[in-house]
């Protein structure tokens, strides 16, 4: 049961607000100001005098801008399922540990530290017309023609795996490894193989972690700038909703209507943010009911 | 397959790295034994334990029930019942869907499932908590329920890796109680696994001592008690009293004279010595009497240092006339400071061979 239960309500402790205050000031400055500011900005635009909606309006009756959504949304739920299934298969298979941990979670978490930047200059030179991949590919007789890997859908899919995949793995194995073992290990001598062993014990006790994985994933692929520029196609199959915002910002230099789609596109974000916190919630409620470690 | 076993045979060595946790452990036991490993931690009880259950490899050995290899086959083959410390109840099911997790497993009728989970949980004296989580029971009835689900398979064999040692010392007694009730109502072949000598020998018709993945002793609970091997059994079995002693004679079958740090000492032996051999005489704290006027071999002078009040009883540090400090456990009042005479009776104190000596 939850500790909740028990207590009253607790006082007011004002050193515990005293110690909160400077991280309370610094989100307030950084965060809560902006995207307030942001807000307000969006509802005055440039052309129209007084508050206004005519960016949303303009934004959704514009083919050209609302199908960036799609576009957003075609990128981030195939790439989040990816990133979740394959980080849920080597988490799960490394969550008692094997040969060489150290040396592979190293190099499975390298990615991480050296940018998006470097890691798509990577991916351009090594998945391009030109690159070792597909040399090699065609110098073994596999391929005639080189797979157009880069400057496209497939490109941004890449490198979107490559930057989230060493996060989502950390994540999912210290999830995973915190899972009690002889928990597993009744089931098997229960006569639980370890097929039915993950279906059956394991995944029902994961599901609460898949479900942060999946929402923190998302919102990082929803919101793909750098990467759809340098490995996509910026003006045509991966204009994302954060390029339309940044072209209306810095080369239409329409400030409120740059705002408006950063609005869409973080309440887009919140709204998936939303829906699976709530179904995580009633998984837990349904299913770890009233255990006191999570 | 049956419902319990005529014999369990292995011969275990496991290595972690350069580790050595098993060297060459060896047992047979026999069908509707409780059988205890007794060490302490990082002895290899609970290597040995699961090694048997199916749940890490042995590096070499070999495990063979009624005189058939199974140490190829997954835990899920064994049908071995297990409980662990931690109760390890599958906390997203209630308390029905835990004990039917394996018959579900088997794919038996809903009304066979019912049925066995409802006998189960009478069983564990636990009726109507079916649709209770984990999360909601105490220590003690999770574990009822970790047993319940166990031996709601019929296991063949069932072991209990420290299943008591998360429970509060009342809860332990009680739950020592029932674990022997329900292996012996439902005849079944027991393993169990304890650091706890008063379990182990309250629960088992046979203890196995370890020390360092070896096997150092195995018998019946009074051959452990009264005849252990070496010092390090006899500490473990609560002799804390122990005077290196050189030996002086032979007096009678098993029974040596000695002279240990200025006493002369008179007891018994299972292992035997020679004239002028190195021995550790060894008795318990309760064995020793106090008590002035008496007279005869092994008696001495002396002095008290330190009473503890255990209620029925005194618990005193003292100082031999020689200098050799003995705890004893008496009903008799002492008090810091006084004198006192105190008889080790030679029927009760015993010659091991020291330590390095045949284990």
């Amino acid at each position: 049961m939850t500790r909740r239960d028990t207590g009253e309500p607790s006082e007011l402790d004002w050193l515990a607000i005293a110690c909160l205050a400077p991280s309370l000031l610094y989100v307030l400055i950084m965060f809560v100001y902006p995207f307030l500011y942001g807000i307000y900005l969006s509802l005055r635009p440039i052309k129209v005098e007084g508050f206004s909606l005519a960016n949303y309006v303009a934004f959704f009756t514009d083919q050209y801008q609302y199908k960036t959504i799609g576009i957003t949304f075609r990128l981030a739920v195939p790439n989040t399922i990816v990133v979740v299934a394959i980080s849920l298969l080597f988490a799960y298979n490394m969550r008692r540990g094997i040969f060489l941990e150290r040396t592979i979670t190293t190099i499975l978490v390298l990615p991480i530290s050296l940018g998006v930047i470097l890691l798509s200059q990577g991916i351009l030179g090594f998945y391009g017309g030109k690159g070792w991949f597909n040399q090699i590919l065609q110098g073994i007789g596999l391929l005639e023609e080189p797979l157009v890997l880069t400057h496209n859908y497939i490109g941004v899919m890449l490198s979107l795996f490559m930057q989230q995949f060493p996060f989502c793995f950390l994540m999912l194995l210290g999830y995973i490894s915190g899972i009690d073992p002889s928990i597993e290990n009744s089931a098997r001598t229960l006569g639980a193989n370890p097929w039915t062993v993950f279906r059956r014990v394991m995944l029902p006790l994961i599901a609460p972690g898949l479900a942060i994985a999946f929402a923190l994933v998302f919102v990082m692929s929803f919101a793909t700038f750098p990467s759809a520029i340098l490995l996509g196609q910026p003006t045509g199959a991966t204009r994302t909703i954060a390029i339309a915002a940044y072209a209306q910002a810095f080369e239409q230099f329409d400030m409120p209507y740059a705002s408006a789609i950063a609005v869409i596109m973080g309440l887009f974000q919140l709204g998936a943010l939303l829906l699976i916190l709530l179904l995580r919630k009633r998984m837990i409620t349904a299913a770890t009911m009233g255990v006191g470690k999570r | 397959m049956k419902d319990t076993i005529d014999s369990l045979r292995f011969r275990l060595t496991k290595r972690f790295g350069t580790k050595t946790v098993l060297r060459d452990f060896a047992l047979e036991i026999r069908g509707r034994q409780f059988v205890t490993f007794l060490g302490p931690s990082g002895c290899g009880k609970s290597t040995a334990l699961n090694i048997i259950a199916g749940l890490i490899p042995a590096t070499i050995g070999e495990v063979s029930i009624d005189g058939e290899r199974i140490d190829r086959l997954p835990p899920e083959k064994r049908g071995f019942g297990m409980v662990f410390q931690n109760y390890a109840l599958f906390p997203h099911m209630t308390v029905f869907g835990n004990i039917a997790f394996g018959l579900q497993l088997q794919r038996r009728p809903t009304d066979e499932i019912r049925r066995r989970v409802q006998e189960m949980l009478d069983l564990v004296q636990l009726p109507g908590f079916e649709d209770r989580y984990p999360g909601q029971l105490s220590g003690g009835q999770q574990q009822r329920i970790a047993i319940a689900r166990a031996l709601v398979m019929h296991p063949r064999l069932m072991l209990l890796d420290e299943p008591l040692s998360n429970l509060d010392a009342k809860l332990r007694i009680e739950m020592r109680a029932e674990i022997k009730r329900i292996h012996t109502n439902l005849g079944l072949t027991s393993i169990y696994v304890t650091h706890d000598q008063v379990e182990a020998l309250s629960l088992s018709d046979f203890i196995v001592v370890m020390k360092d993945g070896v096997l150092v002793q195995a018998g019946t609970p009074q051959e452990i008690h009264d005849q252990p091997v070496n010092v390090f059994v006899a500490d473990f079995m609560g002799f804390r009293n122990f005077f290196p002693a050189k030996i002086d004679k032979v007096s009678g079958p098993g029974v040596y004279e000695a002279e240990g740090g200025g006493l002369k000492l008179r007891g018994s032996a299972r292992h035997p010595f020679a004239p002028g051999a190195d021995a550790v005489a060894a008795i318990r704290p309760d064995d020793i009497l106090v008590g002035a006027g008496a007279s005869g071999p092994n008696v001495f002078r002396a002095k008290v240092d330190i009473v503890e009040y255990l209620g029925r009883e005194d618990e005193a540090v003292m100082t031999l006339e020689t200098g050799s400090r003995v705890y004893v456990r008496t009903p008799t009042r002492i008090a810091a400071g006084d004198l006192v005479t105190l008889t080790l009776p030679p029927e009760r104190m015993i010659f091991l061979p020291p330590d390095g000596g045949a284990a």
